[in-house]
C-alpha cells in the first residue's frame, strides 16, 4: 500500500478537517489514521492516507491540497510516508 | 505507525533548520568517448552527457515534491578530462574546447555545475595532464558551470611537487583571467591530496576511473539540524553531546539514503554512495561554525576549536555510517569560509586565522576551502600553502584540499562577494615570509613510511 502523510498546520478555525476530508473523499483517497493536537492556538493535524485508488498524480494532489489550505489559512503538506519511516525507524 | 511528533520533527528540520539534500550528482564515464579527432570527441562527450542527464533535474524536482525535502542542486561529474582528451588535444586551447562542450551540455540539461575538468597527477604528469592543467585558467574563464580539480598527492604515492609548483601559478592565472568577477574562477578550482573517486560535492567532484559507467552519488546537509539538536543539551557532558550528534547525523543521512535510492531507481542508474558531509551555506542557521559555538566556543577559531571539530566530524561519521548502505565521498564536516556565515563572522572578529584553519583541516574533511587571500600573494606562497595541506592529507591518510581565491586588486580588510551558495568573504592575511627555494626544488616528496602496507 502506498501511504502518504498529510500534515495541516495553522490557526485553528471551524471546518478544517471537514474541508480536507471532503477533498480526499472526492478523490478516492482513504484515510487510515488521523491525529490532531492544538498547541498555543495552532492547529496541528496529521493524516495517514492510502492513495492507491486515486487516479490523481501525486504532484497535482499536493498542489491542490496546498491551494485548499491557502483558502482556509492553513499550510497543508503532502509527503510520501517513506521519508518519516526512514528517519525514525531502523 | 509514524506518529504526529515524528512527522512534526522531520518537517521542523526541513522548514526551520535548513535540512536538505545538497546535491544529487550523476557520475558519467567518458572513457567510451575517447577519440583522436577533437571534433568527434566533443560531439561524443556532448551526446553522452546529454543523454545520461537529460532527466536528472526533473527527477530531482519530482523526488523533492514527493517527500517534501528540498533537493538543492542537481549536478554532473565526469571522468577526469585529462584522460579523455589526451589522444585528441594538441594544445591547451583544444582542452578548452572540451570545457566549453561540458558547459554547453550542463546548460542544456539544467545542472548548475559539472565537475571533472581534472587531472590526477599525484606521482607524475603526462603531457596531456600538464596541458590540461595549463588550460585551466582559460577554461574557467570561458565557461560558467565547469569545475576543475587536480590531485597532486596521495598517501600511496607522495606529493608531486612539480604539480604543486605549477598549481600555485595556475591559481594566480585563473584569478587574473577572472578578475572582473572578483577572481571567481578560483572558486571552481580545487587542489587535492587523496581525492575520492565518488565525491558528489563541487568543485572537486569527478567520476573516477574505478567507477561504473554511470552512478548516482548524493550529498546531504544539515548543520542547522545538528545545531538545534545541540541547543537542547547545553551544559551536558561529552558523552551526551556525542550521542546527540550521532543520532542527528543518523536521521539526516537516512534522508540522503532514501533520496539516493529513489533517484537511482527513477533514472535507472546504480546507487553509488551517500556523502555524509555537513555542508554549510551562507544562510543563517546553516553553519558548521555555529555548531562549534554551540559546543562551547565563543567563536570558531578559539582554543578548543580543533578538538570540537574533531568530535563533531567523528560523530557525524559514526551516526551516518549506520544510516546508509554505502558511504563515501568526503564524508565529514566542511569548513569553507565564504560559504559559512559563522566562519565569516569569526574571521571578521579576528578569531580565525589561516593557520588555525590549517590545524582544523587535520581533523575534518576537505581542507582550506573558499578562502579569499590578497591578490598580490606570490605563486610560490600559494604553492607552499598547498604543499602544507597536501602533507597533512598524505601523512594522515585522508583527503585534503585547497581552494584559495587570490582576489586580484584587493587586499586584507576588503571583502569579496561571490553570490549564491559561494557566499562572501573577508580577505585573510597570508604569512609574508617566502618559500621560493623550497618550491623551486622540483621533483616529488616520497610516500610516507606508513603507506607501505603490502
Amino acid at each position: 500500500m502506498k501511504k502518504t502523510i498529510i500534515t495541516v498546520v495553522g490557526r485553528d478555525t471551524v471546518g478544517i478537517i471537514a474541508k480536507v476530508c471532503t477533498y480526499l473523499a472526492d478523490n478516492q483517497i482513504n484515510i487510515l489514521d488521523i491525529s490532531q493536537t492544538i498547541v498555543q492556538g495552532y492547529f496541528n493535524m496529521m493524516m495517514v492516507v492510502d492513495t492507491n485508488q486515486t487516479g490523481k498524480d501525486f504532484g497535482v494532489m499536493a498542489k491542490e491540497l496546498e491551494q485548499l489550505g491557502e483558502g482556509i489559512g492553513v499550510i497543508i503538506k503532502c509527503q510520501k510516508e517513506e521519508i518519516f519511516d526512514q528517519m525514525h525507524r531502523i | 505507525m509514524i506518529n504526529i511528533y515524528e512527522v512534526a520533527e522531520t518537517n521542523e528540520m526541513i522548514e526551520k533548520e535548513n535540512l536538505d539534500v545538497r546535491t544529487i550528482t550523476l557520475g558519467i564515464s567518458l572513457l567510451d568517448c575517447i577519440d583522436a579527432d577533437l571534433k568527434l570527441l566533443n560531439e561524443k562527450i556532448y551526446h553522452k552527457v546529454y543523454e545520461a542527464a537529460k532527466n536528472l533535474v526533473a527527477t530531482g524536482d519530482y523526488i523533492s515534491a514527493e517527500y517534501g525535502i528540498p533537493v538543492v542542486n542537481k549536478r554532473i561529474s565526469v571522468t577526469p578530462v585529462a584522460l579523455i582528451g589526451g589522444a585528441a588535444c594538441r594544445t591547451p586551447e583544444d582542452f578548452v574546447s572540451i570545457a566549453q562542450t561540458l558547459d554547453k551540455a550542463a546548460h542544456e540539461v539544467g545542472v548548475n555545475f559539472i565537475g571533472g575538468y581534472s587531472a590526477l597527477v599525484s606521482k607524475g604528469m603526462t603531457a596531456a595532464d600538464e596541458m590540461l592543467i595549463r588550460s585551466i585558467p582559460q577554461a574557467l574563464a570561458a565557461t560558467e558551470r565547469v569545475c576543475s580539480s587536480v590531485n597532486v598527492g596521495s598517501t600511496r604515492t607522495g606529493i608531486n611537487m612539480d604539480a604543486v609548483r605549477l598549481m600555485g601559478e595556475v591559481i594566480l592565472q585563473t584569478a587574473q583571467a577572472t578578475k572582473d568577477a572578483d577572481s571567481l574562477g578560483c572558486a571552481k578550482l580545487v587542489v587535492f591530496c587523496n581525492a575520492p573517486d565518488d565525491n558528489p560535492f563541487m568543485a572537486g567532484a569527478f567520476h573516477g576511473v574505478t567507477e561504473a559507467d554511470k552512478i548516482i552519488n548524493v550529498g546531504v546537509s544539515g548543520p542547522g539540524v545538528v545545531k538545534t539538536a545541540l541547543e537542547k543539551v547545553r551544559g551536558e557532558n561529552f558523552e551526551i553531546l556525542c550521542e546527540t550528534i550521532k543520532k542527528t547525523a543518523f536521521k539526516v543521512t537516512r534522508v540522503g539514503q532514501l533520496v539516493a535510492k529513489e533517484a537511482s531507481r527513477r533514472l535507472g542508474v546504480p546507487f553509488g554512495i551517500v556523502d555524509l558531509s555537513l555542508a554549510p551555506t551562507p544562510a543563517v542557521g546553516d553553519s558548521v561554525a555555529e555548531i562549534l559555538c554551540e559546543i562551547g566556543l565563543e567563536h570558531a577559531g578559539a582554543p578548543g576549536t580543533t578538538a570540537a571539530l574533531a568530535l563533531l566530524n567523528d560523530n557525524v561519521k559514526k551516526g551516518g555510517v549506520m544510516a546508509s548502505s554505502y558511504v563515501g565521498g568526503l564524508s565529514g564536516a566542511f569548513i569553507p569560509v565564504s560559504e559559512d556565515q559563522g566562519m565569516i563572522d569569526a574571521v571578521t572578529a579576528g578569531a580565525l586565522t589561516l593557520e588555525k584553519l590549517e590545524a582544523m583541516t587535520c581533523v575534518c574533511s576537505v581542507g582550506l576551502d573558499m578562502i579569499a587571500i590578497p591578490g598580490d600573494t606570490r605563486a610560490t606562497t600559494i604553492s607552499g600553502i598547498i604543499a602544507d595541506e597536501m602533507a597533512i592529507g598524505m601523512v594522515n591518510q585522508k583527503t585534503t584540499a585547497v581552494r584559495l581565491i587570490p582576489v586580484i586588486g584587493k587586499g586584507v580588510g576588503e571583502t569579496v562577494e561571490f553570490g549564491g551558495l559561494l557566499g562572501h568573504a573577508p580577505i585573510m592575511p597570508v604569512n609574508r615570509f617566502g618559500c621560493d627555494a623550497f618550491i623551486s626544488r622540483g621533483g616529488r616528496i616520497p610516500a610516507p613510511i606508513h603507506s607501505f602496507k603490502n
